[in-house]
């Protein structure tokens, strides 16, 4: 019992680890260059060698992506409860929505440099519209699928519009938005890399762009694992909250 | 019976349109109910019991016909009933206690006096609890409770603010025969002490007969009352009244009546 506990607890880095050692043994079996697929041990050399760097970049990384992040949760949520609350705003503004999501983000980066030049600016934006609709998704479901009989109890109470949206709409619509969290946080790494790479001269995608074009491949290989880990991170921030506010929605399964 | 009914329904109709299908789910209802009396509707499975709930409480609205409560017609959902379904419709995010308490946060005066008065009515809300057995249980959340205990709290949370009418669908269906038992004589406490009005929709003849003064037999969809049985057996009854001869004859009669037109 404890130590199928013990295993399941270690299984992810169990996995992690296998991974790794699994990528070394390939790369000497196989004997690849490493400016093919680096060992993980060079690039882990590397990341020791050029930490500064990384660190500085990985920094402003990681500041476009919560700022922009922070801009698709206020933005989303508030967009959210607007279309879950709101037959006429559904109507209106789903179609657009669905239409905009279609559009590859990366191909509005480039307008975006023309508008704010190349820097901060388009990372976040980019990182803030790729977030964000998974969130307005997410926030709109948990408000129009309350129970109808609910909706009865606060209804026959003589609840008015905004009773009923702040007593039961909101509270229920949090699990949904802490859910919709940990699916934006990751997206919006995706997003600022991808602006970094484009369009700017700092942040973890200008790293391993400009890496990459000097045939520095370790390094380009630590950028992407700097990033995963930082996605792993934020993640786990996201659960930690999610657990904490909305632990009603896990029921007793968080007591044992 | 002097003046005007409490709860009127006359002539009632209600048909739910989806799409191209239509619904006649009651046609024709009429039924009276005094102030202060318990009364109970029981039919067959979809003959409209529900139905005729929500049309009583303004949630629908009539395609033909008229209701009043206390001689004002209802348009839209009545002020300040209370009801309690079948499945507990008890806040998640919410304790016991908050859940009990959630009406005096949209009924006026409570709504407007709550916050000055919050200890008043927290005190108020835990003797409630106390009557139900729940006094221990007022921090727990509604997950953490039995079913049982989720439809004492839930009965609580129905007439916490006082209402004049108690509307209650099946809300014993779901338990246990021994846990049912038990809630019909909590349930006849609460009336007894609060004489709210109050509409029992049930599929047991046994409670009907228990809580009611009156009983309402509707018939197959489109519903409508094909018999109205005064229970003139004294109120508190118990789990010996069950027993008796004249409670299995009116529960008898009753059964005859429900079978008759479920074959029919
Ligand atoms: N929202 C709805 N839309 C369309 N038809 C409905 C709707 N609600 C109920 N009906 C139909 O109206 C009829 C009466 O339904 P109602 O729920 O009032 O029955 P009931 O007497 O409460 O049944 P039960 O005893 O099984 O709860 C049924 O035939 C049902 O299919
Ligand atoms: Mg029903």
């Amino acid at each position: 019992m404890t130590s199928e506990k013990a295993l399941q607890r270690a299984m992810p880095w169990l996995v992690t680890i296998g991974l790794f050692v699994f990528w070394e043994a390939l790369c000497i079996v196989t004997g690849v260059e490493p400016f093919i697929l680096p060992r993980p041990s060079l690039v882990f050399e590397t990341t020791v060698q050029f930490a500064p760097q990384i660190l500085h970049h990985s920094l402003q990384t990681l500041f476009t992506t919560t700022a922009g992040f922070a801009l698709g949760v206020v933005g989303g949520a508030l967009l959210g409860i607007a279309i879950g609350a709101s037959k006429l705003v559904y109507n209106g503004l789903y179609p657009v929505l669905i239409g905009f999501n279609s559009i590859p983000k990366v191909a509005i980066v480039p307008v975006l440099v023309i508008w704010f030049g190349i820097g901060t600016v388009p990372a976040i934006i980019t990182a803030f519209v790729i977030s964000f609709f998974p969130i307005v998704v997410n926030v709109a479901t948990g408000l129009a699928t309350i129970e109808p009989e609910l909706r009865d109890v606060l209804r026959s109470l003589g609840a008015t519009k905004m009773e009923i949206l702040t007593k039961i709409g909101l509270p229920r619509a949090m699990p949904y938005l802490f859910a919709s969290l940990k699916i934006a946080i990751t997206l919006a790494f995706v997003g600022s890399v991808i602006a970094e790479t484009v369009a700017s001269n700092e942040g973890i995608g200008y790293l391993m762009l400009s890496a990459s074009s000097s045939y520095n491949v370790p390094l380009v290989f630590s950028g992407l694992i700097v990033v995963a880990v930082m996605g792993v991170l934020m993640y786990a921030v996201a659960v930690w909250f999610e657990r904490r506010m909305t632990g009603w929605a896990f029921r007793g399964e968080l007591i044992s | 019976m002097q003046g005007p009914a409490f709860v009127k329904i006359d002539g009632v109709s209600l048909v739910y349109e989806l799409a191209e299908e239509k619904t006649l789910a009651v046609e024709d209802l009429s039924l009276d109910i005094e102030e202060g009396e318990f009364v109970a509707v029981v039919g067959p499975s979809g003959c409209g019991k529900s139905t005729l709930m929500k049309l009583v409480t303004g949630l629908l609205n009539t395609t033909a016909g008229n209701i009043t409560i206390g001689g004002k017609p209802v348009r839209g959902p009545v002020q300040g009933v209370g009801m309690a379904f079948q499945n507990s419709t008890l806040l998640p995010w919410r304790t016991t206690l908050e859940n009990v308490m959630l009406p005096l946060e949209i009924v006026e005066p409570h709504k407007r006096n709550l916050r000055r008065n919050k200890k008043a009515y927290i005190e108020r809300a835990m003797s409630l609890l106390k009557t139900v057995g729940l006094a221990d249980f007022a921090d727990k959340y509604p997950w953490q409770l039995s079913g049982g205990m989720q439809q004492r709290a839930n009965l609580c949370r129905a007439i916490i603010h006082d209402p004049r009418l108690l509307m209650l669908d099946e809300p014993f269906g779901a338990l246990d025969a021994f846990t049912r038992e038990e809630l019909w004589a909590v349930m006849q406490n609460l009336w007894m002490e609060k004489r709210f009005t109050a509409i029992l929709i049930t599929h047991d003849l046994r409670e009907a007969v228990y809580l009611a003064d009156k009983v309402f037999v509707m018939s197959k969809r489109p519903g409508k009352v094909i018999l109205t049985k005064k229970v003139d057996i004294a109120h508190p009854r118990t789990l010996e009244t069950t027993f008796e001869p004249h409670f299995g004859a009116i529960v008898h009669e009753l059964r005859d009546h429900i079978h008759e037109v479920r074959v029919s």
